[in-house]
């Protein structure tokens, strides 16, 4: 999704970076509205993006996106996010030093015979659990970053892969 | 203290200082007007359609300083203020929109003027709330306030159902309400003032840009930046927002920068070596073409809000704060350094910049037979620049003769449409200024397309004596649309001309007030005391010359540099990639 992000350049030459940005809102009525809204109404980028409530007493959300563009547009994204009301901080998880990202996602894979067999074979290597399995079929859930996840979809397309379903990126800061 | 939620509207109002709010009824508001009725502190004024209510706030919150508040009922009502709304964020002026809404229990229901407002709104207010327990409204509407004119000021809009109106709750007053999370930083940083202060003092070539920021600030920042600009002998151009903020007679005053700025204004802000923006955002009117946009400059920008540094032009020196406190730091730590600058280069530069004003970019054909609407603003300006006057104005080539040809020597005192270029602003904006300085001289300088916008509320003027003068320059012409179907579209006016105009003087009177048509230049100034004089609302018909072009203009997708000052400069200026540019 993002590995070549990097790599890329807009029309201007400028090259275009993928930034994890996690925030910290007021779980209120249309707060995910208002950080989306901003981010088309802008022209701004989402790569992916997660959110739930994270401290039920504060009433307090986190949401987590995957953004690209060059950096001023980073640097922009992160100024107008920062002064959207609800929203109480703002973090360059990219910039800010080592981060962990993981994302969920279930894979259903189709098929019979040897296909069957190597793509059972396969989930183990990538550590995938079988969360449900029929004569014809797997469920695979599979946790780690989003290029793990893109590799093993690329593995499972010609065994079957019928359908997948991903949550987004999760991201935390590492260390204290 | 217990009370039902429509009082608590009212109570919060009271509460929150409000003396006036703009408004229309309807079924979703009707507990809240219920309320007004039985009280005598706030004054209500009925509008006749809920934009200019929108707009009357602006002019009232611009004039004063204070937020504007309006009150409107659900679907229509609030889709209706989505324009206003629009406007003020776009200009960072300070509202709070109060809207009737469905009971909850219909809400999503497709119900009689039902309409998503706080989904609509969302993208055209700073914040917005809709309230759905009667408990938490108080708050809301304090809170309302608390972000409507911290920070960067802007428009907010509390949705309010009608069954929250009608239960009971508990009222909590201002001071009692949780401390808001919301807090913009207004103080600078101070390293960054003392980075400023040097390029001050080693500059040779500075220039003060200042926009609607510093307005928004407070009488002292403009105190302030006159303060510094004299000592230091800046000279200073401002945006179309800005003006105001340092006085027209002020000795470095440059004129408004920009699309159909003056000469010297953009040509220093050209040739400048040290550029410092002062609550200005840096808008495609004022930068011409980035490539070439004061391309020998340090810049430095002051504002308020940190998202709009960096987002147009990449500056060498950003400081996060409010524009008064920033200026008190600056002036400071300047006077304890010695207050030095560059003396022998400075006055070379205001001997540069002396020559570019005696270029006199402002020049036109005179004209014995027809009225110039250049003239028209010379003359409104000789015979109303000593009184207590305010101005506003409609969108487009008045708009820019008026922000050229009248000079402003306080703030708060010019009430334009800038970032969003609202046709329809400048009466209803009148009206709300008059309302808040009932015994001022108030204009709106108009062109008659624009006016006809929003004049039904000539109706409110009326009905609430504020004596607005509506100073329309009438060229039978969508004036700047006609411009640029000149100088781009190959002469093609598509659709730019006013046929079936009114009778200004006969729909004068038939709303009551006084109509007066002047098309003679030697008529002129006896018809402008006539209407100055008038004890009423007046709609001043002045027919001018046709055809005429707001000079300067720096062409779309033009440098600073590459300026028109006339007709004869006009032939081919802007090549293909310049017209896709609006």
């Amino acid at each position: 999704m993002n590995k070549s992000a990097y790599h890329m350049r807009d029309a201007n030459g400028e090259i275009i970076e993928a930034h994890t940005l996690a925030l910290m809102v007021d779980n209120e009525s249309g707060v995910l509205a208002r950080v989306i809204g901003l981010f088309s109404g802008r022209g701004y980028n989402i790569e992916s993006l997660t959110v739930a409530e994270v401290d039920h007493e504060g009433r307090r959300s986190r949401i987590t996106v995957v953004t690209t563009g060059t950096a001023i547009v980073i640097e922009q994204i992160k100024a107008q996010l920062g002064r959207l009301v609800p929203v109480h901080e703002v973090h360059d998880l990219t910039v800010e030093g080592p981060a962990v990202q993981r994302e969920l996602a279930l894979f259903k894979v189709v098929g019979s015979g040897d296909a069957r067999i190597e793509a059972l074979r396969l989930a183990e290597i990538f550590r995938a659990n079988v969360v449900d399995s029929t004569l014809e079929s797997f469920v695979f859930e599979m946790t780690g970053t989003a290029e793990k996840i893109d590799a093993f979809a690329d593995l499972m397309r010609p065994l079957g892969l019928r359908e997948i379903a991903r949550t987004g990126v999760a991201a935390l800061s590492r260390g204290v | 203290m217990r009370m039902s939620g429509a009082k608590m509207v009212v109570q919060a109002l009271k509460d929150q200082g409000v003396e006036v709010v703009f408004g229309y009824p309807g079924g979703a508001v009707l507990p809240i007007y219920d309320e007004l009725f039985q009280q005598n502190d706030i004054r209500h004024i009925l509008v006749r359609h809920e934009q200019g209510a929108v707009h009357m706030a602006e002019g009232y919150a611009r004039s004063t300083g204070k937020p504007g508040v309006v009150l409107v009922t659900s679907g229509p009502g609030a889709t209706n203020a989505v324009t206003g709304l629009t406007d003020a964020l776009l200009d960072s002026i300070p509202l709070v929109v109060l809207s009737g809404q469905v009971p909850t229990f219909l809400i999503g229901t497709d119900g009689f003027q039902e309409a998503d407002t706080v989904g609509i709104t969302r993208p055209c207010t700073k914040h917005n709330w809709l309230v759905k327990d009667t408990e938490k409204l108080a708050a809301t509407i304090h809170e309302g306030f608390h972000v409507a004119t911290k920070g960067r000021p802007g428009p907010v809009l509390i949705d309010i159902p009608k069954d929250i109106q009608f239960a009971e709750g508990t009222y909590v007053a201002p001071d009692a309400i949780r401390v808001p999370h919301y807090q913009p930083r207004t103080a600078p940083d101070m390293d960054a003032v003392a980075q400023l202060v040097q390029m001050i003092e080693t500059a040779e070539r500075p220039v003060f840009y200042t926009g609607g920021g510093v307005i928004n600030s407070g009488p002292e920042a403009s105190r302030l930046l006159r303060e510094i600009a004299d000592a230091a002998n800046i000279p200073v151009t401002s945006t179309l927002m800005g003006l105001g903020a340092y006085p027209a007679s002020g000795k470095g005053w440059l004129g408004m920068l920009g699309m159909h700025g003056l000469y010297e204004a953009n040509m220093a802000m050209h040739g400048c070596d040290l550029m410092v923006s002062i609550g200005a955002r840096f808008d495609d009117r004022v930068t011409g073409r980035l490539a070439d946009f004061s391309p020998n400059s340090k810049k430095v920008h002051i504002d308020i809000d940190p998202s709009s540094i960096n987002k147009i032009i990449h500056v060498d020196l950003g400081i996060v704060g409010d524009v008064g406190k920033t200026l008190a730091e600056v002036l400071r730590v300047w006077t304890e350094r010695g207050r030095k600058v560059k003396t022998e280069a400075l006055a070379s530069w205001n001997r540069q910049v002396a020559e570019w004003k005696a270029v006199r970019c402002l020049t036109y054909k005179p004209s014995s037979s027809t009225i110039k609407p250049q003239y028209a603003l010379e003359r409104l300006e000789a015979l109303t620049k000593d009184m207590d006057r305010y101005i506003t104005t409609e969108v487009g080539q008045h708009q820019m003769w008026a922000a050229q040809f009248l000079g402003f020597e306080d703030p708060n005192r010019w009430m334009t449409s800038g970032g969003l270029g609202t046709m329809g602003y400048g009466l209803p904006a009148s009206i709300g200024v008059q309302i808040a300085h009932p015994d001022a001289l108030v204009i709106n300088v108009a062109g008659e397309a624009s006016w006809l916008m929003n004049m039904q509320e000539m109706g409110t003027a009326m009905q609430f004596r504020a004596p607005v003068k509506q100073f329309i320059l009438n060229n039978e012409r969508l004036g700047m649309v006609r411009q640029w179907q000149e100088l781009i579209h190959g002469e093609r006016y598509s659709h730019s001309w006013s046929e079936s105009l009114p009778d200004f003087v006969k729909l004068a009177e038939a709303f009551g007030c006084k109509g007066i048509q002047c098309k003679d230049p030697a008529d002129l100034d006896d018809a402008i005391m006539e209407m100055i004089r008038y004890d009423g609302p007046v709609i001043f018909d002045c027919l001018v010359e046709k055809h005429e072009n707001c000079f300067p203009m720096i062409p779309s997708g033009k440098a600073h540099n590459e300026m028109l000052l006339g007709e004869a400069e006009t032939q081919g200026v802007i090549e293909t990639h310049g017209a896709a540019l609006v």
